[in-house]
């Protein structure tokens, strides 16, 4: 099965093949290296740009302008910081000019930590990209999920994120990608550039197939009866073990979603799953001063107040400046397995 | 370096004109760009009426950079796509639009905030200009971003003909990093572009001047280290800046390499409304082309005070129309945030408020 990465490059060779992709670009995104996480390797429309991230998203705007579709990639979410002005201005194109000029662009982005990345490849970017209004932003847990949610980003005619959860990045799927081959060590020789010398190397890409997953749809991941939990990226397969578990020890069943799109999200999925249990733990690893799970939370509040049987609530990650390297310091700053467990089974045994 | 002096064809043989220098325009197309020049600053200075007597609120433009930026408009080639020329404005490029074909009322639109306004359906401040049909990108208040995103539609000329990404800001704001990134990124060995950088320099940047915060007089001069030539002209004088437009857009077209310009202009009523717009008493580059016309004899005081007068009618029956259109109703608040999406069940069509 393929790795989060290897779907992500098989969805821009299927975006650059199939639907119109001209650029693919950021730094280190083009050959030789492909990418610092090796989602670009290989393809043809991938090209390094100078170091400069406000240059890079201001070009993808430009490229969208004359006509282009471009992706581009800030390298990681932790040098997204100084270019949160022109984020804005790119979601505020088309409402500021009269809806005549369209800005089909995707950034894509590695978030959230995992990766023993310390101060500054540890950040979640999701609660400030959720207050970029214009665009829309997804974060896939499965490369499944990434291979579907990179062809809609590439599809839909607006500025779209494309989040990936580092931590996830080199972990493989249980579902194949249409047209990837059955056998994982035969994809690797046909799409992993080889180590060393690669000026001679080509790929040799699989018949891909179109498969989009809709914005703004959440993957019901496990189904239960007393308490829903919502969340997506790192996160969300700590929730899903953890649910796993306590279904196992006590006979709590929940409904666990994927929220995959963080806007639109999929308040449908959500709205029905809390009327159904009456408990809901969202959990993400942003820090928890101005959250995106706190919007949630306050959705769940208006609209369900009367169907919430105990308090809901939101585990994230603390307001603290950074992660630090020593894994105390991660462990004890976002979510963790026996964090999320706990959580869970507090809120299954708070007596309604 | 684009040579200096290349007299134009069409001028070759004229005898009537006005001279600068070594180089001359005919006088026909000093009456246009006049024209040009009048129109443009009777609308601004219309607009500033309609700030002070609540038809608008606030005011911005450019009084005093209409020399160069009437020239400019003349010279773009316009049209949509990449095969033609992009501009990326600044909020003082009215004349540049006027010369386009902008019709005044568009303009008044805007200052009067109507949902007719068609560059932003009553939203942005006046002079904030978008046009598809022309390759006009909505204009943006935050200083210098538009230097961050020429080199994208420069790439898809470089792509598709011979088109020009004609990018304009201030002098104050060339200290902003992606003045700086636009020139890195026209210039990268072997893939440069066909970027035309303006800075259109008034000598301040609100209430600080240039020479207390820049150490080179020129913003052309940090194209040196990029190896991008560039040009320094008066942008009070149309004719300098006539030639100074045609050679820079010849040498980006046809060499597909970038080029700086630098235009010296006026900030004939302060920084925007929010200074009062008083008159700084700057030289005025109308009132200057005028005496020059005359002179030549290329126009004659009744020709002039009748092109005024005709403009302020247009201006006048502008307002006039603009307040009688509709503006914005509530239900319009989201409108045009995304466009229509296959792979959006959520927002199909736009924005529609929460999920
Ligand atoms: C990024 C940013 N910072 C500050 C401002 C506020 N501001 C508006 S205009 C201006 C001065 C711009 O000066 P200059 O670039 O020389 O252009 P001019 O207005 O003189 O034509 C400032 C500071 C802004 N709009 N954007």
């Amino acid at each position: 099965m393929a790795t989060m990465v290897q779907a992500i490059r098989m969805a821009l060779r299927y975006g650059e093949e199939q639907l119109g992709v001209t650029d693919i670009f950021g730094e280190d995104v083009g050959p030789p290296l492909g990418g610092v996480f090796t989602a670009t390797q290989g393809l043809k429309t991938a090209w390094n740009s100078p170091l400069d991230e406000r240059g890079i998203v201001g070009t993808a705007m430009g490229i969208a302008y004359g006509g282009g579709r471009p992706v581009c990639e800030i390298q990681f979410c932790d040098y997204g910081f100084n270019v949160i002005d022109l984020l804005k201005v790119a979601g505020n194109q088309r409402w500021a000019g009269a809806g005549e000029w369209d800005l089909p662009m995707v950034l894509m982005t590695p978030s959230g930590s995992g990766i023993r990345g310390s101060l500054y490849h540890s950040h979640s970017f999701e609660s400030w990209a959720s207050r970029l209004a214009g665009w829309k932003i997804v974060m896939p847990s499965t490369p499944l999920d990434a291979y579907g949610l990179m062809l809609s980003a590439i599809i839909d005619p607006n500025p779209v994120m494309v989040l990936l959860p580092k931590a996830l990045l080199r972990v493989r799927g249980d579902k194949l990608i249409p047209g990837e081959p059955e056998d994982q060590d035969r994809l690797k020789q046909m799409i992993d550039a080889p180590v060393g010398d690669r000026s001679r190397w080509q790929p040799k890409w699989p018949a891909l197939e179109e498969y989009t997953i809709p914005l703004g749809t959440a993957a019901l991941v496990r189904e239960g009866d007393n308490a829903t939990v919502v969340s997506y990226g790192r996160t969300l397969p700590l929730c899903v073990q953890a649910a796993d578990q306590l279904r196992q020890e006590t006979g709590f069943t929940c409904d666990v979603l994927d929220l995959r799109s963080i806007f639109p999200y999929d308040w449908k999925a959500i709205s029905a799953s809390v009327a159904k249990t009456g408990r809901v733990l969202i959990v993400n690893e942003d820090t928890e001063v101005t959250n995106f799970g706190e919007h949630l939370l306050r959705r769940v509040i208006d609209a369900h107040f009367y169907d919430l049987l105990v308090r809901p609530r939101v585990l994230s990650g603390k307001h603290v400046p950074g992660i630090g390297l020593n894994q105390v310091y991660e462990q004890n700053t976002v979510p963790q397995l026996p964090q999320v467990k706990s959580a869970l089974e507090k809120l299954a045994r708070d007596p309604a | 370096m684009p040579k200096k002096n290349s007299m134009p064809v069409t001028e070759r043989g004229v005898q009537e004109g006005v001279h600068s220098g070594e180089e001359f325009l005919a006088a026909e197309r000093c009456r246009v760009i006049h024209r040009i020049m009048v129109r443009s600053r009777v609308m601004e200075e219309r607009m500033i009426k309609m700030s002070k007597s609540g038809e608008g609120f606030f005011w911005i433009g450019g009084p005093g950079e209409e020399a160069f930026n009437a020239c400019l408009g003349l010279q773009v080639k316009k049209g949509q796509g990449p095969a033609f020329d992009y501009l990326h404005l600044h909020y003082r490029n009215s004349a540049t639009m006027v010369a386009m074909g902008m019709d005044l009322l568009d303009g008044i639109r805007q200052m009067g905030m109507t949902f007719s306004d068609p560059f932003s359906v009553g939203r942005n401040f006046p002079s904030h200009f978008s046009r598809k049909a022309w390759n006009v990108v909505p204009v943006s208040s935050v200083i210098e971003v538009q230097f961050a995103m020429a080199p994208g539609t420069a790439l898809m000329q470089k792509r598709h003909g011979d088109g020009v990404t004609i990018v304009i800001g201030g002098d104050a704001g060339t200290a902003e990093g992606d003045f700086t990134s636009c020139l890195l990124w026209s210039s990268r060995p072997g893939n440069e572009l066909p970027v035309l950088a303006i800075t259109m320099n008034n000598r301040w940047g609100i209430s600080t001047s240039h020479a207390s915060q820049h150490s080179c007089e020129h913003s052309i001069e940090r194209g040196k280290a990029f190896g991008i030539l560039g040009e320094v002209v008066d942008g009070n004088d149309p004719v300098a800046s006539w030639y100074a437009i045609e050679r820079a857009l010849r040498y980006c077209r046809s060499t597909r390499q970038p080029f700086m310009l630098e235009a010296m202009v006026a900030r004939l009523y302060g920084h925007s409304s929010s200074s009062g717009a008083p008159h700084s008493g700057e030289s005025d580059c109308i009132t200057a082309f005028e005496e020059r016309m005359l002179a030549a004899n290329v126009i004659d005081q009744v020709t002039i005070d009748h092109i005024h007068e005709e403009a302020h009618a247009e201006a006048d029956a502008a307002v006039e129309q603009a307040m009688k259109e509709p503006k914005p109703r509530p239900e319009d608040v989201e409108r045009f945030t995304y466009a229509p999406s296959p792979v959006d069940p959520v927002y199909p069509e736009d924005f529609t408020g929460l999920p």
